[in-house]
């Protein structure tokens, strides 16, 4: 633990990262202690209420708390993320792994292209294509939302883990482990897998950074179950409501605040853990 | 062969349009249901649009997507029409094409996203290669955490705080739209390019804050690496003059990356604007896009969806057979 902390502290960007994520992870947890959940759906308080003692954040048009709104929508924002990111990142470890392991077969190539097609393709329309076909908004809550967001998560974490697994494939330990028959599973596991913990724990970040975008955007239009406090929904009422031209600039800074505390924080972790990955990116003079 | 690597690049080209149009035809087949044929017949309901006209656009679609063939040729009908650009009908402006809506509000998309995306390519690269650069004021490495929690944000979020402060507060900017509500569009007057300008300031402003920080944040970095090349010590110790070292040495080598990013970037840079411009009721393909998802016109979604996956394909495709004659370094000519 003691080394952890110490290192953190030449690591200024994953110490930033991890702590702020920490305390939006807290002030979703312990912060519901403070709330009456209802008071985050329409007509539960007095609307268009600045911030006061009585309502921290201020409350919104519909009558809803915003202070309550950003603890119940954090969570859910933050578990949308989490889900696209785990499954972007599991899908992205198969694919890499076995693509990375048997560069130059057939199925690499498949796989391969399919990802360099997924990536060229601008994710947020792909998004929109697959949520306003399959699904009906009203039952877009917080798994299956996580579950479309993750459709454009796992191209990147794919082409970048096959990258690596291709370079360390090569290196004298694994030669050693293919030469005293080690089946290929345990070399993956047991040989390549710990070398790319760091790796694969910044793709997650990067991942789920993905994954938050897509949904926030599709919140953003107004795609998903619109009763749901998320701070992508929050923003769309927002607008739907036009707080800017009323004035209202409580209810436009606590979902962009969050938002932008939570896209942060992810983005630090990833410089953060890359270097972890990479020790010759660090640029620390 | 140069003409190999062209080739091979058209076809991966083609491959990302198939896909495209393969996803638009598979996913309502997906849903078990017929979401168009379900919006058509409740329009009818609820538009009491009467008998004839029903059966008209309903045989409309059958006749362009000749639903009544088998599937497989279905498929290759409507490969066929997406290719041609024949995407349907609006089935909220029935009989409007779709082609026509994206005609209508392609040019104001694709101005607004040039301008701004050439602009922040510029003044990040500048900014960044400066920041990155040894013998900068040191104050400039004070840019880099905005610069670092800009780009981390979506650009409609910062729209928001925008419109709040300079349209709503400092009453600078207009609160949104294109041009004033009493302007007529003139491309040949002055006075409606001064408006269009003026009204195009804010939303363009919120796509540059955000790609600002990714172009400054990666040429800074490339600078860092490049700074420390046998070149650079090359050319410091032939005395050659700061400028010089910036822009030849410095500069020129540390763009090429930026370039790569912009060929990668394009989809982000895309749907980044199409929220903005639902944000500022700019009459833009995200706006129509918008309202298309509003009122479940599918067919328009699916037109603007499928348009735009082109351009983009096609965009990334020029700026990939623009790269190799900006590094002399890369040639195409062994086996790549």
């Amino acid at each position: 633990m003691g080394g952890i902390l110490r290192y953190i502290r030449r690591n200024p960007s994953l110490g930033w990262g991890l702590g702020l994520l920490l305390v939006l992870l807290l002030f979703a947890t312990v912060g519901r202690l403070f709330i009456n959940e209802r008071d985050a759906y329409a007509l539960a308080t007095r609307p268009d209420q600045p911030p006061s003692w009585q309502h921290l954040f201020g409350t919104d048009t519909q009558g809803k708390d915003l202070f309550t709104g950003m603890v119940i929508g954090m969570g859910m924002t933050l578990m949308i993320g989490a889900i696209a990111g785990s499954i972007g990142i599991g899908i992205g470890t198969v694919l890499g792994f076995t693509t990375g392991y048997y560069a130059g077969s057939i199925l690499d190539s498949v796989i391969t292209a399919i990802v360099d097609i997924v990536l060229t393709l601008p994710g947020f329309f792909v998004l929109v294509l697959i949520a306003s076909t399959l699904a009906d908004p009203a039952t877009l809550n917080v798994v299956p939302m996580g579950v479309i967001a993750s459709v454009t998560a796992w191209a990147y974490p794919t082409r970048s883990i096959r990258a690596q697994v291709m370079t360390m494939r090569e290196r004298p330990f694994v030669m050693m482990a293919k030469l005293s028959a080690m089946s290929t599973g345990k070399i993956i596991v047991r040989e390549l897998m710990p070398n790319l913990l760091p790796y694969l724990a910044m793709s997650l970040a990067g991942a789920v950074y993905g994954g938050l975008m897509g949904s926030l955007s599709l919140e953003g239009l107004g795609i998903g179950n619109r009763r749901n406090p998320t701070l992508g929904m929050t923003i769309f009422w927002v607008n739907y409501y036009s707080a800017f031209m009323r004035g209202m600039w409580w209810w436009i800074l606590a979902p962009v605040a969050a938002i932008i505390l939570v896209l942060t924080s992810l983005v630090l972790i990833s410089m953060g853990l890359d270097e972890v990955a990479n020790p010759r990116v660090r640029t620390r003079v | 062969m140069a003409l190999r690597y062209i080739l091979r690049r058209l076809g991966f080209l083609v491959l990302v349009i198939w896909a495209a149009a393969t996803l638009c035809f598979i996913l309502p087949h997906l849903t078990g249901r017929d979401p168009i044929r379900e919006q058509i017949t409740q329009r009818i309901a609820t538009m009491g649009l009467s008998g004839d006209a029903a059966q008209a656009m309903i045989d409309a679609h059958k006749r362009v997507f000749g639903l009544d063939q088998p599937l497989w040729k279905q498929y290759t009908i409507y490969v066929r029409n997406m290719l041609r650009f024949d995407l349907g009908y609006s089935i909220s402006n029935y009989p409007k094409p779709v082609i026509e809506i994206i005609q209508e509000s392609l040019g104001w998309t694709v101005r607004l996203v040039g301008m701004a995306t050439i602009l922040a390519f510029l003044l990040g690269t500048i900014l960044g290669a400066l920041i990155g650069w040894k013998k900068s004021p040191k104050f400039l490495n004070l840019l880099v955490p905005p610069l670092m929690i800009f780009s981390a944000a979506p650009p409609f979020v910062l729209a928001l705080v925008l419109i709040y402060f300079l349209a709503f507060r400092a009453k600078i900017f207009p609160l949104g739209r294109a041009f004033g509500q009493y302007t007529k569009v003139d491309w040949s007057s002055l006075k409606f390019w001064l408006d269009y300008a003026y009204h195009a300031m804010l939303p363009a402003f919120s796509l540059i804050l955000v790609s600002l920080g990714t172009w400054g944040l990666g040429m800074r970095a490339m600078m860092v690496t490049v700074e420390g090349a046998d070149y650079m010590t090359f050319g410091e110790e032939k005395g050659l003059k700061g400028v010089r070292l910036f822009f030849s040495y410095g500069l020129r080598s540390a763009l090429l990356p930026q370039i790569t990013g912009l060929a990668i970037q394009m989809g982000a840079i895309v749907s980044g604007s199409a929220l903005v411009e639902v944000y500022f009721q700019y009459p833009g393909l995200g706006t129509r896009l918008n309202m298309a998802i509003q009122t479940f016109d599918y067919y328009t979604i699916y037109g603007i969806v499928f348009f735009v996956v082109c351009g983009i394909a096609l965009a990334t495709l020029l700026v990939d057979l623009i790269y190799p004659l900006l590094d002399p370094r890369i040639s195409y000519s062994k086996g790549t």
